[in-house]
């Protein structure tokens, strides 16, 4: 498969996942906002501010508002496009992604990302999410299951599905890093185990958890299950797993080796996540996990793009060679927005 | 009732009825299936034919629109009808016409015997935009330089078939022929049985089989590739089109990278070499090292590659010193020059505006003429002077002034009109024809071609940029 189109296909799916948890968070917050006690605006700032952090985008959010309201914060996550996270700006470089390999997905696929596009763009989109946001917000995720359900029953069963794969995982991966690191920037005053539920929702696992789990919900239960359980389908292991997976499916390198370096990057941190126990993370301080994680994700993107895309190993071995140089805007548009 | 009720064929050659009004003898079996259907069943096998249209993405791009919307191209349902005979005459004048053009290519970028034997004057060719002098010398696999050429036809009143221009570069539209029959067998798979209509499904493999002729590396099964500007082009969806269908890969500029004077495409298995190119970017764009340093779609050191032979590109580098609107001109002697032949499809009479004496007829007559610049296609840069302004005609006549060899001027052809669909009757509108020539081991020419038609009524411009449409060809078997 060229290269091209495997990147293409790794980042659509990840644009698609992005916004699908970015809907989540922001619902479940404005959720939870409803059952809270009527804010002043200080306390306001408080309520949104960990999740403006969490996002890793908080320089940008200073620049463009500076304040942490409520309309504020919903704006920049959800349809400024000067935010290049924000879920119209995702919606809007999925469909430049499957647009460009249109050609090789199927036509429910492509009218599935171009209608969600179409959505947001649409003033009957607009005014959806101001006057009914969980609408608004449940049409993302809709189309999003929609997107990955379709993509499952169309895309070869080969380095095209693992490629998606290694794409999706890595961004829910990331972003429930994200979403658990809002513990970490919450007021004193606050009720946590409130936040702790939301957390649980933002990653679609409330309901697993109460199952599972059982307990009461309190903060080590809570990170062990969305950071360390096997089965949880959205939590970081299972998510490194599942990449790990596809990785040596596309090698064919048996798993627990590794052939280049992405391999050995998703090795090494699926095996770390399996042998911790919540105590390792807590004795390491929760916040720093969280970050080596987030740096560890990036790394094994880094990687993919250079084995399979970019190739420096191979362009550049032996003082011989003579390589026309590619250009830097090329590089550029491949790398894309890498978080 | 007779769809072709009230049918009326004008002053104009009409494809379907003879002058008296009676239908041609080839199209007496469509006149009887087509024009006996309920003008309800017509309409919804029309709707059900622009639907397949919608459906399989059988799209153009608007350029200039960010909301990224695709149309599909206008189809109108009547076939266009050629006789085996008239077919036969065709194929004969095309490949006549593709073997000189390719003989005169290899002669301009080689020893240049035409000029000096001054049947051509060294001035048009030298100063021809398209003209690639730092080619000279170089060899090209099957000396074979003009791969895929698409030459547009014109039936004029006197019923006789004529060359309007060559369009030897990058040549568009065969998806859309490929296409509009597809669709036509569904709506009317009954008229396809009572007609003998000669199938142009082998498109394709021919294109891939001259593709593989032209490989430099023999001993294997060669790799190759489509390249295309990206999706944003005009037409991505041929692109995809081809490419699906003859199996191979679509790529971009980015896709591709030159490591000692080899092409690679980069895989997700490493490096693949690359034997054939079917590049559907302009000469302009292929290589920044060597053309436009500011081209984002090509292959930086691909001209390197090229030129030592480890890569052969369809069409060659250079074709378009021999499709511009003056070198057409000259065509009729290259034949004779070459093929020491009578051309067997004339050109239309075409006057030069860097010969003085034309300039002086073209300038007295720009009313009635229709004036194009050299080196413009699409319909773009001409006047038709018949339906022209004041004021347009006096911008065409300071631009002819000021470069008189970029200009060449053409009587107005009345084009031969077709039987059309338009608005609740069958009106008569004027059509051309673009067959598609391929060159490799021998040439092959798809029985049909792109019969374009101008939907506006009264239109003689058939552009898909300018409103035109297109019908299915039917070659009949004979």
């Amino acid at each position: 498969m060229l290269s091209r189109v495997a990147n293409t296909i790794y980042w659509m799916a990840r644009y698609v996942e992005r916004a699908d948890n970015l809907a989540r968070l922001i619902d479940v917050n404005q959720q939870l906002l409803l059952d809270t006690e009527r804010l002043d605006s200080a306390r306001l700032a408080g309520f949104w501010r960990p999740i403006i952090l969490s996002t890793g985008d908080d320089s940008l959010f200073q620049e463009l508002y500076g304040n942490e309201g409520s309309d504020e914060v919903i704006r920049f996550l959800t349809d400024d496009p000067r935010n290049p996270n924000s879920i119209t700006s995702c919606a809007s470089m999925a469909r430049e992604n499957a647009r460009t390999i249109r050609d090789q997905l199927a036509d429910e696929l492509w009218e599935e990302i171009n209608a969600l596009y179409l959505f947001i763009h649409s003033p009957a989109g607009h005014s959806l999410r101001i006057t009914d946001p969980p609408r608004f917000y449940s049409e993302v995720r809709r189309t999003a299951a929609a997107f990955f359900g379709l993509a499952a029953t169309s895309i070869p069963r080969n380095e095209a599905t693992c490629f998606l794969e290694i794409g999706r995982y890595l961004e829910r991966a990331d972003k429930a890093t994200r979403f658990i690191d809002v513990l970490n920037f919450l007021p004193e005053h606050v009720e946590r185990s409130l936040h702790l539920a939301a957390i649980l929702r933002s990653c679609g696992a409330l309901g697993a958890f109460r199952s599972l789990r059982r307990g009461r919900i309190n903060e080590r239960e809570v990170v062990d299950f969305l950071v360390l359980s096997p089965e949880l389908p959205r939590s970081v292991r299972f998510c490194i797993d599942r990449t790990d997976s596809a990785l040596h499916k596309i090698s064919g390198t048996p798993r627990g080796t590794f052939g280049d370096k992405a391999e050995r990057e998703s090795g090494k941190l699926l095996f770390d996540l399996s042998f911790h126990v919540v105590d390792d993370i807590f004795d390491h301080g929760l916040h720093e996990y969280l970050d080596s994680i987030q740096v560890r994700l990036n790394a094994i993107g880094d990687e993919i793009f250079d084995s399979y895309v970019l190739m420096p190993d191979i362009l550049t071995s032996g003082t011989s060679r003579n390589v026309a140089s590619i250009s830097a805007a090329a590089i550029w548009e491949m790398q894309q927005q890498q978080q | 009732m007779s769809l072709f009720e009230g049918y009326e064929t004008g002053e104009f050659h009409d494809e379907m009825f003879a002058a008296d009004g009676s239908v041609r003898p080839n199209c007496a079996a469509l006149l009887q299936s087509l024009g006996g259907l309920e003008e309800s069943e017509f309409l919804e096998r029309k709707a059900n034919s622009e639907r397949y249209f919608l459906h399989n993405g059988i799209t153009f791009n608007v350029y200039h629109d960010n909301q990224g919307t695709e149309r599909i191209f206008p189809f109108d349902p009547v076939p266009r009808v050629i006789p085996a005979a008239e077919w036969e005459h065709l194929e004969a004048g095309l490949t006549q016409r593709i073997m000189a053009l390719n003989l005169f290519l290899h002669d301009i970028y080689h020893d240049q015997q035409i000029l000096q034997d001054e049947v051509i004057p060294r001035f048009f060719v030298e100063n021809a935009k398209h003209y690639r002098p730092e080619l000279r010398g170089l060899d090209v696999p099957g000396d074979i330089y003009i791969h895929i050429c698409g030459s547009d036809l014109i039936r004029g009143a006197d019923g006789e078939f004529y060359v309007l221009e060559d369009n030897g570069r990058c040549p568009s539209g065969a998806s859309y022929l490929l296409e509009n029959r597809n669709a036509l067998k569904r709506a009317f798979p009954a008229i396809f049985d009572a007609m003998q209509v000669r199938s142009v499904q082998s498109y394709p493999r021919d294109l891939l089989a001259m593709l593989q002729y032209i490989s430099p590396s023999r001993d294997e099964e060669p790799v190759c590739v489509l390249l295309t500007p990206g999706c944003f082009n005009s037409a991505y969806f041929e692109h995809c089109y081809l490419a699906r269908q003859m199996g191979i890969e679509i790529v971009e500029g980015k896709d591709l990278v030159v490591v000692d004077d080899y092409v690679y495409m980069r895989t997700t298995r490493g490096l693949k070499r690359v034997d054939v190119i079917y590049r559907r970017i302009d000469d302009d764009f292929l290589d920044p090292v060597v053309f436009r340093p500011d081209s984002a779609l090509g292959v930086p050191g691909l001209m390197n590659a090229y030129r030592k032979g480890n890569v052969a590109l369809a069409n060659a580098v250079g074709t378009g010193v021999a499709d511009d609107k003056v070198m057409y001109y000259f065509v009729p002697r290259m034949i004779e020059y070459y093929l020491g032949q009578k051309p067997i499809l004339p050109n239309v009479p075409t006057y030069l505006a860097s010969e003085e004496e034309d300039r002086k007829f073209i300038l007295d007559h720009l009313p009635e003429l229709v004036v194009k610049a050299a080196n413009e296609s699409g319909g773009y840069g001409m006047l038709m002077g018949p339906s022209a302004s004041k004021d347009e005609i006096a911008v065409f006549r300071e631009k002819i002034i000021a470069d008189p060899r970029n200009y060449v001027a053409q009587p107005v052809i009345s084009l031969s009109r077709s039987p059309t669909w338009c608005d609740g009757a069958m009106e008569g509108r004027h059509v051309d024809l673009r067959p598609y020539i391929i060159y490799g081991s021998d040439v092959k020419i798809v029985p049909g071609g792109l019969t374009r038609v101008a939907l506006t009524k009264g239109s003689l411009v058939v552009n898909s940029s300018q409103g035109g449409g297109s019908k299915d060809t039917w070659v009949l078997a004979d």
